[in-house]
């Protein structure tokens, strides 16, 4: 019987591949198997040249096969080292081009990739698409992530109607172009789910329910989105994505795994979203706020971004090997968090695909190597909440300047944030990227391939690499973030591959909207609101999420966006929205992380025994009840109801989570005492409600799903409660012990067995897909 | 039971989806059912899982015992009588050829050699010396391959565990048991591909993280799921005490009728995907306690890994629970015993490490064999690194403490395509390798070797550059397999 289900199952996935297949076999934005007209370098070309050539024939010196680079046009066309009169490329003929002879032979001695290479050999349409390349002539172009964006007018298109603003246009073009065609509105109820989960992380009240659905003014929904963006919780919302981006966590990791105190940093992040801070001050108060000629403690603060990385406590280490690593993981979360580029590949050699040699590598580490960080302060026994250099702030800091935190200590604090040194320590690169193989001597530096660092401008320090990061001509660093927002808007960015902008990271699918957004969010200020509401107010955004087979068949993926996204909730506000759907959500915000309900000896198990936070501590009361973004994370082990939700651990800069769908996340919904407690709590006042049964059901529908059921809906919902009733009237189940979860005060004068149906039935509505879908 | 497993009556065209299943990728080549979306990566990933395994697999299993802190081989299995002869004297500058140290040692002005206090003798066919703290082992020598030889450059735990565990020091990769259920998927439907059981000894302890068996940037269904022998073995698995089986089960079919009329609505083949999913919950809620109930086994059985198996969460219990979790098809079972790092008092603590693991270990292998289980699975025994010849601290007469050495150590393999004996030959003052190195690259690339995996081809690609297990070393050790 259960084979069968599999059957099912694994045949779903097949078709589902078999569908994906058909759309995804090459990596640039989906197209259909015709060869277009003009063949393009950036989007034909180098996706193919990138993935099977130059791992031996691409920009790393020290892995190039035959003297050959294909990433330049000089050195294709020029005639081969090895082989007297033959030319890699000849442009116009490809007859006479070595590439096409070598890529379609199959003579296991001469073709190309080499069978060990184990890359595969070329598809039949990537070897035409090849051979017409170079019959056009086999022009090169620049990658065109490291071309500065311009913005193109929005294109016309023929349903004038659809577009509500610059995005729809060139949605819309692209969707004409690939036969497509925009769904409808999502109905009101959906559409003010979606943006407020969107917009705030949290599902709307039943008071901004019945409000927004009897607001029929031509801008409802505008003042809604309006009056969003004014939450507090609009800070939260956004903060959580660049948490993961900064590996923000409550311990120091490693093996003993202390406790640290960088929440005041995270508390800041939030502040900052909601005063609107414009992104390229963000961005530079978090690389140099304490080099700033007019710092104060705030923008000091700002630069604990670079510090949230793991530090090691275990005795015995060699203090450089981990300061080196600290300033590896920093290149990196730079590199990947602010650029989108892989630069990490180049520590150890030249970049294989990207144009970042080792020297540029080190030449960017550089910038981090001059802080009086060191590498190692002792063990766990000598454990302080942060590590030199580090930012005091006593209660006044809190009371006056640094007003937004959360300010219930009076205690002075102690965070772990950047400060240079008054001499310049030496950055040397690192032979196979070893901490103790120093080799030449390299200047700070940032990616010469990506924009020149021109030192009249910017000081050779972390001061200059800031501004060379926000300057109107870095071709990436507002791309990057536009496309971020995109993507946890719409569950996929206009870049797939959000981390990776280089020559081997997906195409953009709408590359001049990217271009577009990016260029009209800088002309704007970097105004960060302003590009939210943009894209909220969209048609595209609003479409209803419903897939029809013939769209999930052209486009299993919504690349193209002819419906509204449909994505299941990030781990934390899976949380939010069962505590805030039952009243009981606390929303304060910031302040140290809490410890809510957890199986029990999880940290126990796994703990060296040292340090504070060798047990389990669960708080309670409010504590039981703040955010998901406020649950601590133990590097060592994080929360588990998280991380099976596809919450980052930590360990690393991520600007994209998995999204996967297990059993595992079922048993979670099923029996984790925060979703059963809050069903009884939210059971337990529905009961004391002097209202008909249904009336109850359709109020904890609304609240968890957040629309009225549809009339089948209701109909099942009431046969279970009825049922249930009768269970626990008749004695078959035992409503005291059911309703007895959660520390949560019990309400009094309750019917028991009215309230353990209703909680029984609230626990279905917990676990129905739509609840936890933004949909 | 049986009766109840009825999965829900869904809308579903079962036929329609039946009949594109023959349309290509044979079914066997699907990996885990556990996985919904196993080809997610796309086109790539598509292509190197259609050629799995890769050659014939000499193991289908694997149950990977891994000490902890580093056990020391000096006193367990690495027999160097020099050693006792210099008792006191200074390491020789010409043996320690300026290795770097870790900080524990490394400002000491001598390197006394402390040679070990436990008798050694050689046991068996292959003549292995073993020490007298472990006489279970003994009587197995003859399915074991003792590897002299494993070396690695991490000279802390946590970059070393987490190397041997990932195949980097540093950075989030997948682990081992990860890489594995990428590569082969589960053999029980019902059941992790991987899974993790945690135990602690009396010795000075390291702890363990979940990073260690995360799944990195695979999908999060190939990260351990991590079992315990109590009442509740995996997470969030147990019903509340007040709702009867048949309760579920009603429960679970409104949720699947409302879901099933949502997927009417909106055609997202996710909301498909988890209607199974909660099947698939209900199913392991069942099957899961029946498997992790080891109260039945016989008293003979029991009697193999000693009194100590039926005490929940003790190494003795991990290795039986290990033992019916392998034999119900999950492809990687990871254990932890903690308490190996023996910096100072190391014959003091070693004696209760080495009497947690004894018996049990050999016990297992014994129980394997004796099931005609043991051809098919691969045992692994061993540290993340080994302990110096030097006396860390102050050496008496009965006492010393080692430091973390990372230049040889031992570590065993039994069952699963492994030829038995010892391979690789350490100096006489038991610090260089003399003879037959073995990486910790080359021991990945040797164990998915024995799965049938060709380390260089089981690849993903993440941010741009295809990852593997091995990074870009590694070498099948042909010595190692029979």
């Amino acid at each position: 019987m259960s084979f069968r289900i599999l059957t099912i199952l694994a045949a779903l996935v097949i078709s589902l591949c078999l569908v994906a297949s058909c759309f995804h076999h090459d990596k640039s934005a989906p197209h259909s198997d015709a060869l277009p007209d003009v063949v393009s370098y950036n989007f034909d070309i180098r996706p193919i040249l990138s993935d099977k050539c130059y791992k031996c024939h691409g920009p790393d010196a020290s892995h190039r096969e035959a003297g050959l680079r294909l990433d330049i046009a000089d050195s294709a066309y020029a005639p081969l080292k090895h082989l007297k009169g033959a030319y890699a490329i000849v442009p116009g003929k490809p007859g006479q081009s070595e590439l096409i002879k070598r890529v379609t032979s199959t003579d296991i001695t001469y073709m190309m990739p080499p069978p060990d290479a184990h890359l595969g050999m070329l598809t039949d349409r990537e070897k035409k698409l090849f051979e017409k390349w170079i019959e056009q002539g086999a022009k090169y172009e620049r990658h065109w992530a490291f071309t500065p964006p311009v913005a193109t007018p929005a294109p016309e298109v023929s349903d004038k109607t659809w577009p509500t603003n610059e995005i729809d246009r060139f949605v819309l073009h692209r969707m004409e172009s690939e036969g497509l065609t925009p769904n409808e509105p999502a109905d009101k109820e959906r559409l003010l789910k979606r943006v407020c989960l969107d917009l705030t992380g949290l599902p709307p009240s039943l008071d901004m329910m019945d409000r927004y659905m009897a607001d029929n003014s031509a801008n409802a929904y505008e003042k809604m989105v309006d009056s969003l963006l004014n939450t507090d919780q609009y800070g939260e919302k956004m903060a959580m994505h660049w948490l993961d981006v900064a590996r923000y966590a409550d311990s120091y990791g490693y093996q003993d795994d202390n406790i640290r105190t960088q929440w005041p940093w995270r508390d800041w992040v939030i502040h900052a979203f909601n005063k609107n801070m414009p992104y390229d001050q963000f961005v530079s108060w978090q690389i140099a706020g304490d080099m700033l000629p007019n710092a104060t403690k705030e923008t000091i603060l700002a630069t604990g971004f670079f510090r949230n990385h793991k530090y090691t406590e275990e005795g015995g280490v060699v203090p450089e090997e981990y300061r080196v690593e600290y300033l590896v993981d920093k290149t990196k979360t730079y590199g990947k968090g602010m650029l989108g580029v892989t630069i990490e590949c180049a520590q150890c050699h030249d970049h294989k695909y990207d144009p970042f040699s080792q020297k540029d590598y080190y030449s960017l580490l550089a910038f981090f190597n001059n802080t009086k960080e060191v590498g190692y302060e002792g063990d766990v026994s000598v454990s302080k909440p942060a590590k030199m250099p580090k930012l005091f702030l006593d209660s006044n800091d809190r009371k006056n300047l640094l007003s937004f935190m959360y300010n219930k200590d009076t205690g002075t604090l102690s965070v772990s944030v950047m400060g240079e040194r008054d001499t310049v320590r030496k950055t040397y690169l690192l032979k196979r990227g070893r901490y103790d193989m120093p080799g030449d001597e390299v200047q700070p530096n940032a990616l010469p391939a990506v924009m020149p660092f021109d030192t009249v401008q910017y000081p050779r320090n972390r001061l200059g690499l800031a501004k060379w990061t926000v300057s109107r001509n870095n071709p990436l660093t507002a791309r990057v973030f536009v496309n971020q927002l995109w993507q946890e808007l719409f569950g996929r960015g206009i870049v797939k591959t959000s981390g990776d902008f280089g020559m081997q990271g997906e195409l953009p699918t709408h590359p001049q909207l990217l271009d577009w957004l990016a260029v009209d969010f800088m002309d704007h200020g970097w105004n960060v609101k302003r590009l939210v509401k943009q894209i909220v107010l969209s048609s595209t955004y609003r479409q209803s999420a419903k897939a029809t087979p013939e769209k999930l068949s052209k486009d299993p993926d919504n690349a193209f966006l002819s419906r509204g996204p449909r994505n299941r909730l990030p781990a934390e506000f899976i949380r939010d929205l069962v505590l805030s759907s039952s009243g009981l959500l606390v929303r304060t915000i910031g302040g140290p992380s809490v410890k809510p309900y957890q199986p029990e000896g999880l940290w126990e198990g796994a703990t060296s025994g040292r340090g504070v936070l060798a047990t389990y501590i669960q708080d309670h009361h409010d504590s039981l009840y703040r955010r998901g973004m406020y649950t601590f994370i133990k590097l060592t082990v994080p929360p588990p109801s998280m991380i099976m939700f596809d919450a980052s651990n930590r360990d690393q800069c991520e600007v994209k989570r998995l999204k996967t769908n297990t059993p595992l996340q079922a048993l979670i919904m099923l029996n984790d005492p925060t979703v059963l407690e809050a069903a009884r709590v939210l059971a337990e006042r529905l009961s004391l409600q002097r209202t008909a049964p249904n009336e109850k059901i359709t109020e904890a529908f609304r609240r968890i799903v957040c629309r009225k059921p549809a009339e089948q809906e209701l109909k099942t919902l009431t046969d279970y409660y009825n049922q249930q009733l009768e269970q626990f009237t008749s004695g078959k189940l035992d409503a005291g012990k059911t309703l007895a979860e959660g520390e949560y005060p019990h309400e009094k004068n309750v019917d028991v067995n009215s309230a353990a149906a209703l909680m029984k039935l609230i626990t279905v509505i917990y676990n129905l897909e739509e609840s936890i879908t933004k949909t | 039971m049986e009766k109840q497993i009825i999965e829900h009556a869904l809308s579903i065209n079962r036929r329609k989806f039946l009949s594109r299943l023959s349309l290509g990728i044979g079914s066997v080549a699907l990996g885990s059912l556990l996985i919904p979306d196993l080809f997610k990566g796309g086109v790539d990933e598509e292509a190197i899982m259609a050629g799995l395994p890769h050659f014939a697999p000499r193991a289908k299993r694997i149950i990977y015992l891994f000490q902890n802190g580093a056990p020391s081989q000096l006193d367990l299995f690495d027999y160097k009588p020099l050693l006792q002869k210099m008792q006191g004297e200074d390491l020789p500058a010409s043996v320690r050829m300026g290795q770097r140290l870790t900080g524990m040692t490394a400002d000491q002005t001598k390197f006394p050699l402390a040679g070990t206090v436990f008798q050694f003798n050689q046991y068996g066919q292959s003549r292995a010396w073993l020490s007298e703290l472990l006489p279970h082992t003994a009587k197995v020598v003859d399915d074991i391959c003792f590897i002299k030889t494993l070396y690695t450059e991490a000279i802390n735990h946590d970059p070393a565990l987490t190397f041997f565990q990932t195949g980097a020091q540093q950075g989030n990769r997948p682990s081992m048991g990860s890489w594995l259920s990428y590569g082969l998927g589960s053999e029980n439907k019902n059941l992790p591909a991987f899974c993790v059981l945690l135990s602690k000894g009396k010795g000075n302890g390291q702890g363990v993280y979940s990073k260690l068996w995360s799944n990195g940037f695979l999908d999060s269904i190939h990260q351990g799921v991590q079992f315990s022998s109590g009442e509740n073995p995996v997470l969030y698995l147990s019903d509340p005490a007040s709702m009867p089986r048949d309760d579920r089960r009603k429960m679970l079919d409104k949720i699947a009728e409302l879901n099933d009329q949502s997927y009417k609505e909106f055609g997202d083949p996710e909301i498909a995907t988890k209607i199974q999913q909660y099947e698939m919950a209900y199913r392991m809620q069942t099957i899961v306690p029946e498997i992790t109930d080891t109260s039945k086994e016989p008293e003979d059985t029991l009697k193999l890994y000693g009194p100590e198996c039926l005490v929940p969460g003790t190494f003795a219990a991990n290795c039986l629970l290990a033992r019916k979790l392998s034999e119900s098809g999950v492809r990687f079972v990871q254990l932890y015993h903690q308490g190996w790092d023996g910096h100072n008092n190391l014959p003091g603590e070693i004696k209760g490490q080495a009497r947690d693991v004894d018996q049990a270990s050999a016990g297992l292998i014994t129980d394997l064999k004796q099931r005609g289980l043991l051809d098919e699975t691969l045992i692994i025994w061993g540290g993340e690194f080994g302990r110096t010849n030097y006396c860390q601290g102050r050496l008496t007469k009965d006492s010393y403490g080692r430091d973390h050495h990372p230049r040889c150590f031992t570590v065993w393999m039994a069952g699963g395509g492994v030829r038995p004996g010892v391979y690789g030959e350490t100096d006489d003052f038991g610090y260089n390798i003399a003879k037959d190195p073995v990486h910790v690259h080359d021991f990945h690339a040797t164990v998915l070797y024995l799965m049938g995996l060709d380390h260089e081809k089981l690849t993903f690609k993440h941010q741009g550059r295809r990852y593997r297990l091995t990074d870009v070393a590694g070498k099948v050790v042909n010595g190692l397999i029979a």
